[in-house]
């Protein structure tokens, strides 16, 4: 299946020196959600810039539904809608007004019953009539998705989608991506948020200093690079690790009331049986055991953490 | 192109100036009555007629094309720097648009506007001077013509301005003097030959002569270069918005 987006060694590089991209390519599958992880200045907001006609590349190509962004730019940009990370909207324009423009610009007819639709969908219906310096963030940035889908795109980009929105907000917003996607729309979002990634995305990509580390599904990035951890209440504390326990990749805790053992969730053999039964043998009583699955937050900082710390600034 | 991106863009800026229609349109006129109030009735009487037109009915051309020319520049110029400064610029930049219809859209809405205010001081000179047309048609065409020019103007002001500092400092250090000494309160005729040939060189000269050629059916200059003078106007500034937008300067990163 051909991707929806293609994108083909992108770079770039500002007069400056500073390389913001450095040869990313990714393809972006029809129905997806991709979500884009990174610190801040890794490249994601420039990334998504480039594709939408914000910023021009320095090197490599970019096609939205097999249509080359630059040499058939609109019917690239009719694919695209973008909501962007700063709360960008005409303060004394009505929200309805506002939508419409919008669909508008893209040369679209007016459609005055699917933007009821639309505003219904996002809890905006009843606001209509209100003027955007009028509502609160969590209600602006629902205008800008309304505005990002006035033209019914085939592609959303939500840049930070939920930054500085409060926890309730934040669930509604997902519910309203998760709705969009089941009406086939791909859907690519940064975030900082990386519970928002690990709940609502099928593949992760990592960017880190303009590169691309990786792309992988969710699901495989879990179980690759993520470890599980036992831990093992004891009965009566330790004072130190019994020497038929050493180097088994035990540690104990300072009140020598719990031991921890990480382990492969992938491995042939994971050694839990082995240690329990030492544990008995060494005459170990156990009060308790759980496992905790390390989060994606773990696993991103792992990522990151190991990248070599070089500067972004390329010589002239 | 995308006629319904570049209506999109026109309507939504006259809604802006219809929002704030006290400010848009009662404004600019009030202040050109005075004008009238005061150069026409109060001291025009105590001046002769120039070239056989009354001082008061002289002025009517030369202050509409003030209006024209401040309004056309300032709405224009306001229209797409405000949304550079809240950065809803974004939406046109990634839509589906072209410069032409973009530039139309602004810029002709900002015309419209001038235009609109314009045709209301001259009904308003009516009642104070008893203005007589001579040439309707060409009057409507320089009025409509000059409006274009130079909100295509403010368009390139507004695309090249970083701040509200700069947004005004073109129209008040460059356009209003200009106006001004234009021969908006006097022929150029009036003036010592070497001023006359001075004033010549003010391309705003060109605009108010023809333009009050087609109403006395008297000129500083062949009304044949008044034309051309706005349509190299029209010209050149298109094709400085169509670089300006197909570069990207000012606008993408």
């Amino acid at each position: 299946m051909r991707p929806i987006i293609d994108i083909d060694h992108i770079s770039k590089r500002y007069d400056s020196g500073t390389v913001a991209l450095n040869d990313v390519t990714l393809q972006i599958e029809e129905g997806e959600i991709l979500a884009l992880l990174g610190p801040n200045g890794a490249g994601k907001t420039t990334l998504i810039s480039i594709i939408c006609g914000l910023v021009v590349p320095t090197g490599g190509t970019v096609r939205v539904g097999g249509h080359d962004i630059r040499r058939d730019w609109r019917a690239a940009r009719k694919m695209i809608g973008l909501v962007p990370q700063e709360i960008a909207l005409e303060p004394f324009e009505t929200v309805i007004d506002c939508v419409r423009y919008t669909r508008g610009l893209y040369g679209e007819a007016p459609d005055d019953a699917y933007i009821e639709q639309l505003l219904r969908s996002l809890a905006l219906w009843d606001k209509r009539q209100a003027r955007t310096r009028e509502l609160s963030g969590g209600m602006k940035r629902r205008v800008l998705i309304a505005k990002a889908l006035s033209h019914r795109p085939k592609v959303l980009f939500l840049d930070e989608p939920t930054a500085g929105v409060d926890v309730t907000l934040r669930r509604e917003m997902w519910q309203v991506v998760r709705a969009l996607r089941a009406q086939g729309v791909t859907i690519i979002l940064t975030t900082h948020y990386l519970e928002e990634a690990e709940d609502m995305a099928d593949r992760i990509g990592v960017i880190n200093r303009g590169e691309l580390l990786l792309v992988k599904p969710k699901d495989a990035l879990m179980g690759e690079f993520g470890k599980k951890r036992l831990t093992i209440a004891l009965d009566r504390p330790l004072a130190a690790l019994p020497g038929a326990l050493q180097g088994r990749g035990l540690a104990l805790s300072a009140d020598g009331a719990t031991l921890f053992y990480d382990y492969d969730t992938r491995a042939e053999r994971t050694g839990i049986a082995h240690l329990l039964a030492d544990l008995s043998g060494c005459g170990i009583a156990v009060r308790d055991v759980s496992t905790k699955q390390s989060n994606l937050e773990e696993i991103f900082m792992s990522l990151v953490e190991d990248e070599p710390a070089e500067s972004q600034e390329v010589p002239a | 192109m995308n006629w319904r991106s570049a209506r999109a863009v026109f309507n939504h800026e006259m809604a802006r100036f219809f929002r704030t229609v006290w400010q848009s349109l009662a404004s600019p006129v009030l202040s050109t009555v005075l004008y009238f109030v005061v150069f026409g009735a109060a001291i025009g009487g105590r001046i002769e007629s120039v070239e056989g037109v009354p001082y008061g009915a002289f002025i009517v051309p030369g202050l509409m094309m003030l209006t024209v020319l401040q309004q056309s520049v300032a709405n224009a110029s306001f229209g797409i720097y405000f949304p550079k400064f809240s950065g809803t610029i974004y939406e046109i930049l990634v839509a589906p648009t072209g410069w032409i219809e973009v530039t139309l859209g602004f810029v002709g809405a900002a015309a419209a506007k001038a235009v609109l205010i314009a045709l209301v001081i001259l009904l308003t000179s009516f009642w104070f001077n008893g203005v007589h047309i001579a040439h309707p048609f060409w009057m409507l065409a320089f009025l409509v013509l000059t409006a274009i020019a130079f909100s295509l103007l403010g368009f390139i002001i507004g695309l090249w301005a970083k701040s509200f500092e700069q947004l005004q400092i073109v129209p008040m250090m460059v356009i209003t003097p200009l106006v001004f000494l234009g021969g908006a309160f006097y022929s150029a005729s009036m003036l010592p030959p070497f001023w006359e040939g001075v004033a010549k060189l003010n391309p705003v000269l060109y605009l108010i002569s023809g333009f009050r050629w087609s109403f006395f059916d008297l000129a500083d200059v062949p009304v044949g270069v008044s034309l051309v003078a706005v349509g190299l106007t029209i010209l050149v500034c298109m094709a400085a918005i169509r670089w300006i937008f197909l570069s990207g300067w000012r606008l993408r990163e």
